[in-house]
């Protein structure tokens, strides 16, 4: 059923979702688009820092909060994840993509059966004041917590573009992208910076995590659903471009829902991938991608 | 001694031999009944709370001097929620320890691989919540403790509601998976029967995570009733959105086949969104459903559920389980036989009480006449688990025999 309400009303819900969908990305845009780390626990990190802000809900304290609370101790864990994997994997030859994604599939499926042992199976809700609510713009009803995730996407987006390209530290990551060997010439030492980043790119998951449980309700496997929507737009984007990840979120996030609205929500998982392969195939460095 | 064992011995083989192996075992040590059980996986929280039912009445049992004399056992294997589970460990159960009786893992997925297996070997299973699992396989030692009754039953009661409210036109939409599918299209076969007209028919993904738009479509629609076949995070992820988009007002009647509305968890975390949505249910803590038993079993249920953190309510699974055995403990007593085929008869052809009310079965093991419930969730508050302890909260609408109140309507004056 066609009507050009609805159309506009899909393009609207598109925009917030696909904002969502870049949040949530956002993180594995340094660690895999930047760093070249096969983080697929990228999800499941996500969903453990669900769970995060749902206990501290129990204190009252707001999702976003427990978001920014929980930033520095998953700063922490990733930078434990990358030495981990850097000492057993990386530093080993050149298999270690391999390897390596081997290493962080096993690290998602402890996260997943870890919060099973320690939560149960069923699924968990945060309460603040912006969910269950809604504003009319335009005629059109927005649902309140799609427009807190679209808030809080534009600007881990400029922080983290800001950060990656005004201060040193920042630089140095995108050095390290782009040959960790000079950077090794000029005295720097590219691991500990690698380091960094991935703990970057892990506390930004608590946030993004935070903004999981106020978008839906979680439950320990709900990473699975995330795997392939988070690689695909950070792929999609161009790896390691934190603006391509938000116009590509975008990009998807409205494609999937005017499927969803007028063709029908079966075709909608099919989207992402299909996106995907049309511009790996047109455009094979992605998006933004250089 | 020597040739008393000689004798026992050779009664063994020979009893073997006529394929009487069960009734000869059962003359010895505890009655063993053999189940996997979900335990861990996506059905652990229905699984566990389902055996903290079964788990009383054995206790209750025990304490009343066991089962033809002998105490009950229970034998459980975690299934993993899985499919591929449980054949292996049906098998087990049956060769390696060598139970007496067979009750069938809770929900569908699970139970379904092992109905070729019981029934090549003539077996007794009660079952345990799962839907229509016997339809393909026709094993006449079936015997289904949910309240389903016919498969059309779930439709039937929604669609009958919302024709005596008023509405002409239904909107269909259910999860892209088999069980949601095929309620989905026994609705579409109702609806059509009864003349109602079909104005959305939609099936989304399991990974759906926003909602928004889908209820902006139905809206659009203007649908007098929405039939929803969701599962537990699509049931919330609904519910909010309409909370947020509305559904509009022509919708009389919303919900039917909603699983997840049904967990304390899910419950306690929709709080008010719940209202006005008319959903299945087996079990509701208002007066017509009390029956023999039913607070007694409450009370223990509920103290065991805070120990093993398992749902703190436990209307919807726990006392089925204990109804399944009840029912085997009637039959047995009755036949004073544990022979399965004695049991099956006994089963079939009468009527037992139980602690969810009186059950009687059809030839295919399903209820003869279904009791599944239809409610109305009315003046539920926010972060409050206490408050469905009593009545009022889902007011009971079909079926008439048990029915508490009358509908309220549309369902955007009910939500308030």
């Amino acid at each position: 059923m066609f009507s050009w309400e609805l159309l506009g009303d899909a393009i609207v819900l598109g925009v917030l979702v696909g904002c969502f969908y870049a949040a949530v990305s956002i993180g594995l845009s340094i660690s895999f688009g930047l760093l070249d780390v096969p983080n697929v626990a990228h999800p499941a990190l996500l969903v453990l820092a669900s769970y995060g802000a749902w206990l501290l809900g129990d204190f009252d304290i707001d999702p976003i909060v427990a978001g920014l609370l929980l930033m520095p101790p998953f700063f922490v864990l990733g930078v434990v994840l990358y030495r981990t994997y850097h000492e057993t994997f990386e530093k080993r030859g050149s298999d270690a993509g391999v390897r390596g994604l081997a290493f962080f599939f096993g690290i998602a499926f402890i996260i997943e059966v870890g919060i099973i042992m320690a939560f149960g199976v069923d699924q968990r809700t945060v309460q603040a004041i912006y969910i269950g609510k809604s504003v009319e713009v335009l005629d059109i009803r927005i649902p309140m917590r799609m427009v807190v995730a679209f808030a809080m996407a534009l600007l881990l987006t400029l922080a983290l573009t800001l950060y990656l390209s005004r201060t040193f530290l920042g630089r140095a990551i995108r050095a390290v992208a782009q040959d960790e060997a000079a950077l090794r010439l000029m005295g720097a030492d590219p691991i500990a910076i690698k380091q960094w980043a991935f703990g970057i790119a892990t506390a930004v998951v608590a946030l993004a995590g935070a903004l999981l449980i106020i978008v839906q309700p979680v439950e320990p496997t709900l990473d699975r659903a995330y795997i392939g929507r988070t690689f695909c737009v950070v792929v999609m984007a161009g790896l390691g471009s934190m603006s391509g990840t938000l116009l590509a979120g975008i990009i998807l996030g409205v494609a999937e829902t005017i499927v969803l609205t007028l063709f029908g929500a079966s075709w909608a998982p099919a989207i992402s991938f299909t996106l995907l392969l049309i511009v790996l195939g047109v455009r094979p460095q992605g998006l933004f991608g250089r | 001694m020597g040739s008393g064992r000689i004798h026992r011995r050779t009664a063994v083989a020979g009893a073997l031999a006529a394929g009487l192996a069960l009734p000869v075992r059962a003359q010895q040590g505890p009655v063993k009944i053999g189940m996997s059980m979900p335990l861990t996986g996506g059905l652990a929280a229905g699984g566990k709370s389902a055996l903290v039912g079964i788990e009383v009445w054995r206790d209750d049992v025990n304490e009343k001097g066991g089962l033809l004399g002998r105490k009950v056992e229970l034998i459980v294997y975690d299934d993993k929620s899985s499919a591929a589970e449980t054949p292996a460990i049906y098998s087990k159960l049956l060769d390696v320890d060598k139970v007496d009786l067979l009750f069938a893992p809770y929900a569908t997925v699970p139970t379904a691989p092992i109905m070729p297996m019981v029934k090549q070997r003539d077996l007794l299973l009660m079952g345990n919540f799962s839907f229509q699992v016997n339809r393909t396989v026709k094993h006449d030692k079936w015997f289904n403790n949910a309240p389903w009754g016919p498969a059309d039953s779930w439709a039937r009661g929604f669609i009958d509601l919302g024709m005596k409210a008023g509405a002409k036109t239904i909107a269909l939409i259910g999860a892209d998976q088999e069980f949601a599918q095929n309620l989905m299209k026994i609705a579409k076969d109702v609806a059509t029967e009864k003349g109602v007209k079909v104005v959305y028919e939609q099936s989304y993904p399991p990974a759906t995570a926003e909602f928004s738009a889908m209820v902006r479509a139905i809206r659009a629609a203007r649908a007098d009733m929405v039939f929803v076949c969701s599962y537990p995070p699509d049931s919330v992820g609904l519910l909010r959105a309409i909370n947020e988009i509305g559904i509009g007002d022509s919708v009389r009647l919303f919900g039917g086949g909603m699983v997840g509305l049904q967990f304390s968890s899910v419950m306690e975390s929709m709080g008010s969104l719940l209202n006005g949505v008319v959903n299945y249910n087996s079990w509701l803590p208002e007066k017509s459903m009390e029956f023999a038993g039913t607070k007694d079993f409450f009370v223990k249920y509920q103290k065991r559920a805070g120990e093993a953190k398992v749902d703190p309510l436990g209307y919807y699974l726990a006392p089925f389980g204990y109804a399944m055995g009840q029912m085997v403990e009637q039959a047995a007593n009755a036949t004073k036989s544990l022979d399965h085929k004695k049991l099956a008869d006994f089963l079939r052809s009468n009527e037992m009480m139980t602690i969810v009310g009186p059950i009687v079965f059809g030839p295919d093991g399903e209820r003869k006449e279904s009791a599944t419930l239809m409610a109305q969730f009315r003046g539920v508050v926010d972060k409050n688990i206490e408050q469905f302890r009593n009545p009022g909260k889902q007011i009971i609408l079909f079926p008439e025999k048990w029915k508490t109140g009358e509908l309220v309507q549309p369902f955007e004056k009910a939500r308030k």
